[in-house]
């Protein structure tokens, strides 16, 4: 077999740690959750153990409204890693969500001709290998 | 002794002028050397010290970058250095250069040590790609980027120059004129990897990278080594260099800093270039309008755009203006990269932008810029970064 005809190595999955954990866990199951300062109430993304605005260190995973707008997106085009070379030309986007954070996702159900700034979106769930899915968007109708 | 726009009365910073530049070296730049990282690391330090006329023995410092595959201790018993006293690392592979500079001049200042070395070796031409070699579970920052194929470096900047487009204006011939600015500076660059003169036609139609960036939007990826010797500014002045004196350095990150993927932060487009400029003017006691002649860090054409504007030459969205009516080029207001920079000569996480303001000031470059003073020199943005002002000492 060559290299050429061998299939794409997967693709890269989350390693959780211990502020990520719940929000992995919670996209498994096809639930968006975003983590919030218990004292301040400030959403953040990334996780991280600390709040950067109240320095408090409890905080609970709340549900998102999974609803955002595209603040920038690539077309990324070869040579791109392996794991993602059957995907080319494929687009990455950064999501302005409704509470105020941004995420770095994938525009689905959409063509990355149709990707504009500002454009609505909704979140859909992209099942990357059993037991781990990453969220990724689509045109909101 | 020319006033200096950004000077305040009564305002001085303990690092200032405090220590010099007095050697410069590299090996040549290729795609593949053909000799280890270690081996290529000793002769540029080598070269450095013949340079500014001292020998292994006089060294008692060295700095390095983190990506630095050979250790401190492997350059000294091979140089033959008698007893380091200060050795560092600064972080953040593009970031680090004018950080490392910064702080061999720090250990100057303060004296805890007289001779430092900074030195960067790599086979990033023959070696591989540093992001190709990510395993299939990502951690750290990581888990927030790659598993969607935000991959290479090109797409992190791309995704900012994408909203700099929006937001600023910025389009793709603001950033082919930088492109093709550097290339012309490379043709007289006998160093430069890449002296084939390029026109705006040729840089439009190159392929697609990471969309809205294309082939000659990317540094090239080479294989090479540098050195930079500092000492005092009182041993400098027996040597037998000019002495290239360190105004000021400063290192920036901005709130909330994730690396390469910086987007999360409530204004990204004020990148760490922004943090670092504002301390780095206040050390220097300098502004923009004092600068002869800038060395910015190009690992893709729009960190040049960006930095004009974070570092204050141009307003936000006036840098792509002021690249395409050719500015940066010899005999325009700031020229720029007159080396070829990373996009033209060599990348080698710009090491070569240091050596090429050392080379300015001295009257050495190949371009020379008609009674250059001071310069500019600024390390990768979208990482956290570090600049430094250089200046002569006559």
């Amino acid at each position: 077999m060559t290299a050429e005809a061998a299939p794409a190595p997967a693709r890269p999955v989350p390693l959780p740690d211990d502020a990520s954990e719940s929000f992995w866990a919670a996209c498994a199951r096809h639930e968006l959750v975003l983590q919030r300062c218990a004292s301040c109430d400030r959403f953040r993304f990334p996780p991280r153990p600390m709040c950067p605005s109240c320095g408090s260190m409890e905080w609970r995973d709340e549900p998102a409204a999974g609803r955002g707008h595209l603040w920038s997106w690539v077309v990324a085009h070869p040579p791109v890693l392996p794991a993602f070379r059957d995907r080319v030309p494929y687009n990455v986007v950064v999501v302005e969500l409704e509470e105020g954070v941004r995420m770095i996702g994938n525009a689905v159900e959409c063509a990355n001709e149709d990707l504009h700034e500002g454009m609505a979106v909704e979140v859909a769930w992209d099942d990357v290998e059993d037991g781990v899915a990453i969220p990724v968007w689509r045109p909101a109708p | 002794m020319r006033q200096f726009a950004g000077t305040m009365p009564g305002v001085t910073s303990p690092m200032r002028d405090a220590a010099a530049i007095v050697g410069v070296a590299h090996t040549e730049f290729s795609k593949s050397i053909g000799r280890p990282e270690r081996t290529i690391a000793l002769e540029a330090i080598r070269g450095a010290l013949d340079d500014a006329g001292l020998a292994p023995s006089d060294v008692d410092g060295l700095v390095k970058f983190t990506m630095e595959r050979t250790v401190e201790v492997e350059i000294a018993r091979n140089l033959g250095v008698p007893n380091l006293r200060f050795f560092g690392e600064v972080g953040y592979g593009g970031g680090a250069g004018c950080g490392a500079v910064g702080h061999a001049a720090m250990a100057i200042a303060t004296g805890m040590a007289e001779v430092v070395v900074v030195w960067r070796a790599r086979l990033r031409g023959s070696g591989g790609r540093p992001w190709a070699s990510k395993s299939n579970r990502v951690g750290d920052e990581f888990q927030w980027f790659l598993p969607w194929g935000l991959s290479r470096p090109v797409d992190q900047i791309a995704m900012l120059t994408r909203r700099h487009m929006h937001e600023l204006g910025s389009t793709e011939e603001h950033l082919g004129a930088v492109a093709t600015a550097f290339r012309a500076h490379a043709a007289n660059n006998p160093f430069a990897m890449m002296r084939k003169p390029m026109t705006m036609e040729d840089y439009l139609a190159a392929r697609w990278i990471s969309e809205p960036l294309r082939l000659f939007d990317c540094c090239l990826e080479s294989d090479g080594a540098l050195a930079v010797v500092l000492t005092t500014p009182e041993r400098a002045r027996d040597l037998q260099k000019p002495p290239v004196l360190v105004r000021a350095f400063s290192q920036g990150t901005g709130p909330e800093h994730v690396v390469m993927a910086n987007y999360f932060t409530e204004r990204p487009l004020d990148s760490p270039a922004k943090y670092s400029a504002e301390d780095l003017w206040r050390h220097a006691g300098m502004g923009p309008e004092d600068i002869d002649c800038a060395q910015f860090y190009d690992a893709f054409s729009p960190l040049v755009v960006i930095s004009l504007e974070e570092y204050g030459f141009c307003k936000p969205g006036e840098g792509g203006p002021f690249a395409a009516e050719g500015n940066l080029r010899l005999g325009g207001r700031l020229p720029t990269n007159t080396s070829g920079g990373s996009l033209s000569e060599a990348y080698v996480h710009g090491m070569n932008l240091v050596v090429e303001g050392v080379r300015q000031i001295r009257g050495e470059s190949v371009n020379p810029v008609p009674g250059c003073e001071t310069v500019l020199v600024t390390s990768g943005n979208g990482v956290p970064t570090s600049s430094l002002v250089l200046r002569s000492a006559a």
